[in-house]
């Protein structure tokens, strides 16, 4: 193969996929918040030219800038997580109202399977809800095809579209071609408060503009290529879509299908048509039954999965089953246990929580690990920003002070305001933030704390101790946690105390910070085996077959916690860093 | 192989062991030779030492991303316990790597974080993919890296490597 052909086939994510095809579609602007599977698409396009793209403090506000930017003419795009849509409900529900003025495509990246979420919602209700169609691929090349299409129906219909990615498309990668970019200029922005000021009497006239809107959806739905009937063996037909077509094609090749690219409007009179030329309709979804209902209500008789197949994510070896009418029978096999990385900070503040037993409202990041055994020390975790919120409810109803965790970038992603609101209602506690200078889960993604844009310029940094302090906390405090005695005090004295204070736990994330110093030596014979070391829950700690511990000098940091933990000095330390701490 | 058959890989291990590497590699070796190639990656918290598994299918025209249960030609095992906990996948007659990988341990004193390159190597005794593609593809995904260790790891593993049929498993 010569170089040139190489160059232009190139072997892409989902995400990544999409994003190429959104720029060569001449798209200008995009906002995001980090969050898994959707991270990468942003991460694309801040590598594009000719696009502005950035990280935004949270989804509502990247919901909003993008939309704005639509309004004035450039073609935007939002991306997120599931969840993250969540926090953009609030415009996302009007943007139907008002409409776009440039085309805006609104990137929902799904998490069937929940491989690293805390819920798996079904987001195609959401263009059901909020009156927006919605555009499904099936394949990461199709992502790239169908967010083209998707950007000028935006216009073409002055609706935002909701676009559905799942982990599985957007986690695929797969070879494809890629094509230049096309130019396409800026449209005009033009004052109109009618369509975009929605105060009562505009709102009520946008309604009906929506619902007029909905009309021509529909028969657009009927006819666009998108919905597309692929007939053959006529004894089934399959309706489905995104990446369940393309688990029916390969369990059953010779079937015939009627591929919904475009879900919402669901096309009734295309569905109707498809059902009268096959003998058996199955409907084949992941999730919960949006395309079941649909084809339900257009008085279509069709098979379904049953309920049980709602919970978790589909694949191939589950149709027969699913034909057969049977319930699932799971069987995903017992996955590793994630662990905390070896010389994380958080793993000594989960180490002091622990012994101080106290309940711990926790929040959404690496350190939701703390939930987990040996450490057990974190008790709540809902939402982004609930590490705050949460805990003061809960202290509220348990009469005593508590601690609440929240990482630096989750802090300013929906902290801000629950830290606000517990310093207005006379709330009292410990809000840790586990500030490691980075957003780690997702990807170690730059934040508004760090002074680094989405492009690693530089920027203005939000200082997180000014910022509590401004809020009116009456105590802030600063302290290294990976001195484990001074953090104990440090949080044992602000538990005690009888106001509301902030601990920001401050020590880089060890992903980006990769000093490592001496790996501690070990004494066997000072070793009286009370194994007070592995609850740290290090993985470069080791309990041999002897009862002795080992420890793995290919993961060991030096970061001493061990150390810090052995009562008997078994565990000792020449390492600076460990030095200083102690 | 017959380019109208669909080749299925199954890579696993845990996070930071070179699993998705692996996967990249040989996914790029596949594209260069010119087959439809999907990858699939299962990484929720791979970086902190949990499992990983990656589904690599490629062929004439592929379909769906993953492996369907019992279908795959190849398991790539970097850790035992993932092995086992994925062995199903394997179908009757399919080759698993379980033996390289502790041929690649004894054969790497030293240099084990190339594993991968080596149980690539391994695997490339099967599979009708060029040993230039197999090169080509190493140094796109590891960014010319090593270029010379990444090359001798891969061919001793491909003289060294010789896999277990699963009805022996």
């Amino acid at each position: 193969m010569d170089k040139l052909l190489s160059n232009r086939v190139v072997f892409l994510s989902g995400d990544e996929a999409l994003a190429q095809g959104a720029y060569e579609e001449g798209l200008r602007f995009a906002a995001s918040y980090p969050g898994t599977p959707a991270s990468e698409i942003l991460e694309y396009l801040s590598c594009c030219k000719g696009v502005d793209a950035q990280w935004s403090v949270n989804e509502k506000v990247a919901f909003e800038v993008a939309l704005g930017a639509s309004i004035a003419g450039w073609r935007a795009l939002y991306a997120s997580k599931h969840v993250g849509i969540n926090v953009a409900m609030d415009p996302l529900m009007t943007s139907a109202y008002t409409g776009v003025n440039a085309g805006f495509v609104v990137v929902t990246a799904d998490d069937p399977g929940i491989h690293s979420s805390q819920n798996e919602q079904d987001n195609r209700f959401i263009a059901k809800f909020a009156k927006i169609p919605l555009i499904e691929p099936s394949s990461p090349a199709e992502a790239r095809e169908f967010v083209k299409v998707a950007l000028s129906l935006s216009e073409e219909f002055d609706t935002p579209v909701l676009f559905r990615l799942t982990t599985r498309i957007a986690h695929t990668k797969e070879n494809m071609v890629i094509g230049a970019r096309k130019d396409i200029p800026s449209r005009e922005f033009r004052v109109d408060t009618e369509k975009y000021v929605m105060v009562p009497r505009n709102a009520y006239q946008r309604h009906i503009v929506l619902e007029e809107k909905l009309v021509r959806l529909q028969r657009y739905s009927e006819n666009t290529l998108l919905n597309r009937m692929e007939l053959k063996n006529k004894k089934i037909g399959f309706i489905t879509g995104g990446v369940s077509y393309l688990y029916a094609r390969e369990m059953y090749p010779d079937a015939s299908f009627l591929k919904l690219g475009l879900g919402f409007p669901f096309p009734e009179r295309k569905a109707k048509a498809f059902a009268a030329r096959v003998k058996e309709v199955v409907v084949l979804e992941e999730l919960e039954p949006f395309l079941e209902e649909q084809a339900r209500t257009a008085g279509i008789r069709c098979k379904t999965k049953k309920a049980s197949y709602r919970i978790g994510e589909l694949r191939p070896e589950y149709i027969p089953d699913i034909l057969g009418g049977k319930d699932k029978k799971e069987d995903p096999g017992r996955l590793r246990k994630p662990v905390m990385c070896p010389g994380c900070p958080h793993r000594a503040v989960f180490t002091v929580l622990k012994k101080l037993k106290t309940v711990v409202s926790g929040d959404i990041g690496c350190y939701t690990l703390g939930a987990l055994p040996p450490m057990n020390s974190l008790h709540t975790c809902v939402c982004m920003g609930g590490g705050i919120t949460i805990m003061d409810g809960m202290s509220r109803a348990l009469g005593r002070n508590i601690a609440g965790v929240i990482g630096d970038s989750t802090f300013v992603h929906s902290g801000i305001t629950g830290l606000i609101n517990m310093v207005y209602n006379k709330a009292k506690g410990v809000v840790i933030i586990l500030d490691n200078g980075t957003t780690a889960m997702t990807g170690n993604q730059p934040h508004p704390a760090t002074g680094r844009t989405v492009k690693k310029e530089e920027t203005a940094r939000l200082r997180l101790e000014e910022l509590c302090k401004a809020c009116g906390v009456a105590a802030v405090d600063v302290i290294d946690p990976r001195n484990i005695k001074v953090l104990e005090s440090g949080v044992k004295k602000r538990l005690e105390g009888d106001v509301l204070s902030v601990i920001i736990a401050r020590a880089p994330c060890k992903l980006i910070d990769r000093t490592r110093t001496d790996v501690p030596s070990y004494q066997a014979q000072k070793c009286k085996k009370c194994y007070l070391c592995l609850e740290i829950d290090c993985p470069a700690l080791i309990k041999e077959e002897s009862g002795l511990i080992e420890i793995n000098p290919l993961y060991c940091t030096g970061c001493g916690l061990c150390a810090q933990v052995c009562p008997f000095k078994a565990i000792g330390c020449g390492g600076k860093v460990f030095k200083n701490l102690r | 192989m017959n380019k109208k058959d669909i080749v299925n890989i199954l890579f696993c291990g845990r996070g930071g062991q070179g699993v998705l590497a692996a996967a990249e590699v040989c996914g790029w070796a596949a594209v260069l030779s010119g087959f439809h190639v999907k990858k699939s990656e299962m990484h929720g918290m791979a970086q902190r030492g949990g499992s990983v598994e990656s589904h690599l299918r490629f062929g004439k025209e592929v379909f769906s991303p993953l492996i369907p249960k019992g279908e795959a030609d190849f398991i790539i095992p970097f850790d035992g316990e993932e092995f086992i906990r994925l062995k199903s996948f394997l179908k009757n007659n399919g080759v698993c790597l379980v033996d390289d990988l502790n041929r690649g341990k004894g054969a790497l004193k030293g240099q084990g974080r190339y594993i991968n390159v080596f149980l690539l190597g391994a695997l490339s005794r099967y599979l009708s993919i060029d040993k230039q593609f197999w090169f080509e593809a190493i140094e796109i995904v590891f960014a010319g890296k090593n270029p010379r260790e990444n090359k001798g790891v891969f061919l001793k593993g491909r003289e060294q490597g010789g896999g277990t049929k699963g009805d022996a498993l």
